[in-house]
């Protein structure tokens, strides 16, 4: 069997998560990898270990992900292949159920286990429940949560790289613009520690009080949807069930009450720190320490004994 | 311009699911149902379209068992014009939600397809992209923001790291997005409206559709559940303990 697998970058790097697809989709066989970007993303793709062939996508609407050329070149490509997979993320749920309808599959999103080559693992209602489900379709388009997989070495193959184009078909989408929410921190899907924060934090203002405990631990920062949506933080920063899901070894949840939706991005951390005034939230539910007490002091007493700490 | 809204029924977001104890599926018997929170502002959406007098009409259509003509009489009191349940007792995947509407699309000649991203019961977040693949159409996907103009829909989309822009060719489809709108509760005068309103019932196979899921459950299991831990009394021992004792930092 031989898997393709679609893998997302960014400045040039493969993201860690597509290498934790990589990790997923060698259990399942030989992988080749769809790379779309120039060169430099083909040749990075080239030399992640366990990758045969790198197909490069050089048509000008697959440089930009669109969903449209991108899902019929995978479909296009999709004959040799048993499985299809990429890591969950916002252009493999926006271009593979696509792909998957071309080929008349239904797909499955959000694999946390890889039972064999047609059973799998996938959270349903936000995490509450764990569904096992077997496909009976010839091929398998998935998608794979990339916090239950370890990633792929970045270095160390070197595949041979093809150029690939999507077939010919009328533009009936452009892209216009991209608004890139600019951060020199780590990205959440690939932190080591995340210090998020929510409705706790009261506006924007002080949401920024974050980032002095984040800086010290070289740490994302998220938040919950009710941050988001009081318009605290942009949107990419939303951990849960519709947000980004993360399972850093240690997420510091400041002023968040717990919903379920929120638990659901977050529950599978190593290590849970939950700061809230609330002794009742239910965020103190599955945190491995909780600090009841208000933020605003909490926050700069923690900095002054990581200080003190060394 | 006809605008095509499809709503799923499912477990109230404020309801914990249980899952049954015979391992396959969730409990829904005595459960509290609505519309799912993402079809709600796919819902809006098009009635704000409305009310702005680019959508002349809006049909509202859900796929599912009896009961989810609540849901449609739901979205006729938001403001839809005429409702269409597809009944099935079948628990239809994505891929066969996305052939019935297909087949609706192809009766009903909407310029315009707008649904919710994701269903929060099965999570699949597929519908809408599955839909305007299979139809050949543009796809405007977490859309925050929704513009139509000059025979073209500009759509804002939430993207990792960002926000993305891209203008569809219509028709089109969309997928709302949490943050594109809030939906309006349904007031009295209209829920009352809402029942003089028509619907219309079919079954899949009227639609010339097989709605056979190509999924098979073998088993629903809880989740391993988290323990809580310990409560702390400062600042100094979190930091003594995730430093020490959980050797995280």
């Amino acid at each position: 069997m031989t898997v393709l697998v679609l893998l997302d970058h960014e400045a040039g790097a493969i993201r860690q998560a597509s290498r934790s697809a990589v990790t997923a989709a060698l259990a399942l066989g030989d992988v080749h990898a769809l790379v779309t970007g120039d060169a430099a993303v083909a040749a990075a793709a080239a030399r992640i270990p366990g990758i045969a062939q790198v197909l490069r996508a050089t048509d000008a609407g697959s440089a930009h992900d669109l969903a449209e050329p991108l899902a019929a070149l995978v479909a296009s490509l999709a004959g040799e292949y048993s499985h299809i997979v990429a890591a969950s993320g916002a252009t493999a749920k926006n271009v593979l159920p696509r792909a998957a309808a071309l080929l008349d599959v239904q797909p499955i999103p959000d694999v946390v286990s890889v039972v064999d080559a047609e059973t799998f693992v996938r959270p349903i209602y936000a995490g509450s429940a764990l569904a096992t489900v077997r496909s009976s379709d010839a091929k398998k388009v998935l998608t794979v949560r990339a916090s239950n997989f370890d990633p792929a070495p970045a270095e160390g193959g070197s595949a041979a790289v093809r150029d690939v184009t999507a077939p010919e078909a009328p533009a009936v989408s452009e892209f216009v613009s991209i608004e890139r929410s600019k951060s020199e921190r780590p990205e959440l899907d690939s932190a080591r520690v995340i210090v998020s924060g929510g409705r706790g934090m009261q506006n924007e203002e002080n949401f920024k009080r974050l980032e002095p405990l984040a800086d010290r631990l070289g740490a994302a920062i998220g938040a919950s949807r009710a941050a988001v949506d009081a318009g605290f933080v942009p949107n990419d920063y939303q951990v849960g069930q519709t947000g980004k899901i993360v399972a850093p070894e240690l997420y510091i949840a400041v002023g968040i009450s717990g919903a379920i939706q929120h638990l659901a991005g977050m529950k599978d951390s190593k290590v849970i720190v939950a700061i809230n005034k609330d002794p009742e939230a239910p965020i103190f539910q599955v945190a491995d320490y909780g600090l009841v007490g208000d933020l605003f002091e909490v926050l700069p007493q923690l900095e002054a004994a990581l200080d003190k700490a060394g | 311009m006809k605008v095509l809204v499809p709503v799923k029924r499912v477990i109230d977001f404020n309801i914990k699911p249980r899952v049954k104890a015979d391992g396959t599926g969730v409990e829904t018997a005595g459960v509290k149902m609505s519309m799912n929170p993402f079809d709600e502002i796919a819902v809006e959406e098009a009635v704000r379209l409305k009310e702005k007098g680019i959508a002349t009409e809006i049909v509202a259509v859900s796929i599912g068992v009896q009961q989810a003509q609540d849901t449609l009489r739901t979205a006729l009191a938001m403001g839809a014009d005429r409702a269409i349940l597809v009944l099935t007792d079948v628990a239809v995947e994505p891929l066969g939600v996305a052939k019935v509407l297909k087949a609706l699309v192809a009766k009903e000649s909407p310029d315009l397809v707008i649904l919710g991203k994701q269903a929060i019961d099965d999570d699949m977040n597929a519908t809408g992209q599955m839909l305007a693949g299979l139809l050949g159409w543009a796809q405007g996907t977490f859309a925050s923001k929704v513009e139509i103009a000059d025979g073209r829909a500009v759509v804002t989309r939430e993207i990792d790291g960002g926000l993305e822009t891209v203008s569809l060719a219509l028709p089109a489809i969309v997928t709302a997005d949490l943050r594109l709108n809030e939906p309006r509760y349904a007031s009295l005068p209209n829920i009352m409206k809402a029942r003089k309103k028509p619907m219309e019932t079919v079954a899949p196979g009227d639609l010339g559709v097989d709605v056979t899921p190509r999924l098979t459950i073998v088993s629903v299991a809880e989740p391993p559940a988290r323990k809580a831990g310990v409560k702390v009394e400062s600042a100094a021992d979190l930091v003594a303990r995730l430093r020490n004792e959980a050797k995280v930092i």
